[in-house]
């Protein structure tokens, strides 16, 4: 009924009308139930992270707390050892973690992009994933890892490898176990928004790259991949910072050990605050974790030139 | 339905040019390119699916390779000696809860930014934006204070406002995104017609955005259900807690029960997957609307 009028009524001109019988404070009203819980469940914490960060706060040693200045700070800079290890940790866990997720997503996403049969099946399995949890994605590899049932015995069994084999507790193997474990979860994100982005290209670029006799190398490296690079340079950023937020999978598969060899910056605040009840000195190392993605998230859409001239 | 028929007449009049065409470079990629790389790929993304199944359908103490003779008495001590009965009702009611709430304070926010120009509208799409760095589980200590202080640690509603409040931001940019593409003069054409903002977005909008909704649900249904942090610190009672937090005490117990864990496992994924099958198919399409763009 309502789409008949709209046909038959002359083009609305492309202004914005207001209804006459809207009061003015509705947008306000609308947003107000979202804005409120952001405020006081995110904006809120964030402040008094910020206000405990420059305190001494443990509520096991209530005789110790006050006003602290900076002295949290240089603390976690000039006297901590561990938030150094836990911070050069997430980086490394980071970068591994986002440039081989990016390289076999990418890698998926020209693959399933192609018109093959069982393509639709083929992009279901390979995406599935995608949506299992980070708990899930531990007990699933606890299954494999584990020493007396777990992939290491059949492959003992088969004269490969001695018995007994746990990748997750030997210090020179835990490492590549919980990234291959993490890969499986975290490739499928990158295949999903690249497979999306690749729908846009235009298809009348490559006929004419092919007229010009463009090889497909050339082809990909002078029109697939420029097209893909703002997709790329955010979906990067957005999964670096998740990266190294998320502890759901470290700590359920790890725990951050063997010996901290696996605890992440995140992680390792989670143990003070939680376990060493230390929440000043917590929320200070919370404040630099804040400054430092914040600073490398600038940097790096600056660098690659983000929203620049590649569209 | 307008926007759906416009562009079509051009597709049609560019169609002609094509068929004489030689087949193009992009389809002639060799078969083997496809499926070699794809079955190793798809080797490792199934293994681990079969490994889990393997696990929770064999005996205890089996170590053949194939579920046989298969039984389901890890399933039967994971419901009702570990409490998965229990915690798969809360995490349907927390996922539940969250998508509902989700939904409707995002669809408000959305509707706002999506057709009003007001003052503080820059500043809010700026704190949406920033909301995306703050890492949830840094913020575990301030969000106990707060649910310390509102009465709420050891019940499920300090769950479900955290997972809320985290799930909003991205939520809302989505559904104004959606409510962008149903194009203005339908809703104005409805209020000619007699309606007031409200039936008028009820009746003419709200069908077409039923896609935008389902997936926006379906997202926070997926992440409430996975989610463990907030329900590891703020439920400390073993009747209130939810899948994640019991497979995490199964993990994390002395000599773990593999077949009990693999059985909780499957118990997990099932949800998700219906909801990952239900859904998959427009995934794509939905975030090439230009959603992920901004």
């Amino acid at each position: 009924m309502a789409q008949a009028a709209a046909v038959a009524k002359p083009p609305a001109p492309p202004r914005r009308r207001r209804a006459s019988a809207t009061p003015r404070g509705l947008p306000y009203l609308l947003i107000a139930p979202a804005a409120l819980l952001m405020l006081g469940f995110i904006a809120y914490p964030v402040l008094s992270v910020f206000y405990y960060s420059l305190r001494n706060y443990n509520p096991t040693k209530p005789w110790r707390n006050g006003f602290a200045g900076l002295d949290n700070f240089t603390q976690a800079f000039a006297h901590d050892p561990q938030f150094w290890d836990t911070l050069t940790f997430s980086a490394k866990w980071v970068v591994v973690e986002v440039a081989l997720q990016l390289l076999f997503g990418l890698a998926l996403a020209l693959i399933v992009n192609q018109t093959f049969v069982g393509r639709a099946v083929g992009r279901a399995l390979v995406f599935s994933p995608w949506a299992v949890s980070g708990v899930l994605t531990s007990a699933i590899w606890v299954l494999l890892y584990n020493s007396q049932t777990g992939v290491s015995r059949y492959l003992a069994d088969a004269g490969l490898g001695s018995y007994g084999t746990s990748w997750l507790s030997d210090t020179s193997t835990v490492f590549p176990a919980a990234v291959v474990a993490d890969l499986w979860r975290g490739v499928p994100f990158f295949a999903i928004l690249i497979l999306a982005d690749l729908q846009s290209v235009s298809k009348d670029l490559y006929e004419a790259a092919e007229v010009d006799g463009a090889s497909r190398l050339k082809q990909f490296w002078h029109i697939t991949l420029p097209h893909l690079k703002d997709a790329i340079v955010l979906s990067t950023l957005l999964r670096a910072v998740w990266e190294f937020n998320n502890v759901d999978l470290l700590y359920t598969l790890t725990g951050g050990g063997p010996a901290g060899e696996t605890t992440t910056l995140p992680l390792y605040i989670a143990n003070t605050s939680v376990d060493a009840h230390n929440f000043g000195y917590a929320s200070a190392l919370t404040t630099v974790a804040f400054v430092i993605l914040l600073f490398c998230s600038i940097v790096y859409l600056r660098l690659s030139k983000f929203g620049g001239e590649s569209r | 339905m307008i926007t759906e028929i416009a562009p079509a007449p051009e597709r049609v009049a560019a169609e002609p040019a094509r068929p004489g065409r030689k087949r193009r470079a992009w389809d002639e990629v060799p078969r083997w390119q496809i499926y070699v790389p794809l079955t190793i790929y798809l080797l490792f993304t199934l293994i681990p699916f079969y490994w889990i199944l393997l696990f929770a359908l064999r005996p205890a103490g089996s170590t053949s390779l194939v579920p046989w003779p298969m039984t389901f008495e890890h399933f039967e001590k994971v419901w009702t000696e570990r409490g998965f009965g229990t915690y798969f009702t809360n995490s349907v009611y927390v996922g539940l809860a969250t998508l509902v709430l989700t939904t409707v304070v995002a669809l408000a926010g959305g509707y706002a930014l999506a057709r009003f120009d007001f003052r503080l509208k820059r500043g809010f799409m700026l704190a949406l934006l920033c909301s995306q760095f703050v890492p949830g589980a840094l913020l575990l200590v301030p969000l106990f204070q707060i649910f310390a202080k509102l009465q709420m640690i050891n019940s499920l509603g300090s769950v479900v406002i955290a997972e809320t409040v985290f799930q909003l931001p991205l939520s809302m940019i989505l559904i104004s995104g959606f409510i962008r593409n149903v194009p203005y003069s339908l809703e104005e054409a409805a209020w000619v017609d007699g309606c007031n903002r409200m039936t008028g977005f009820r009746i003419v909008v709200l069908p077409l955005l039923r896609p935008g909704l389902i997936a926006v649900g379906s997202f926070a249904f997926v992440h409430a259900w996975n989610h463990f942090l907030f329900a590891l610190m703020f439920l400390s009672d073993q009747g209130k807690q939810t899948i994640p937090v019991g497979l995490n005490t199964l993990m994390s117990s002395d000599s773990v029960d593999l077949g009990a864990l693999a059985a909780g496992g499957i118990i997990a994924a099932v949800p998700v997957v219906i909801v990952f099958a239900f859904i998959q198919k427009w995934l794509i399409t939905g975030f090439s609307a230009g959603a992920v763009k901004g």
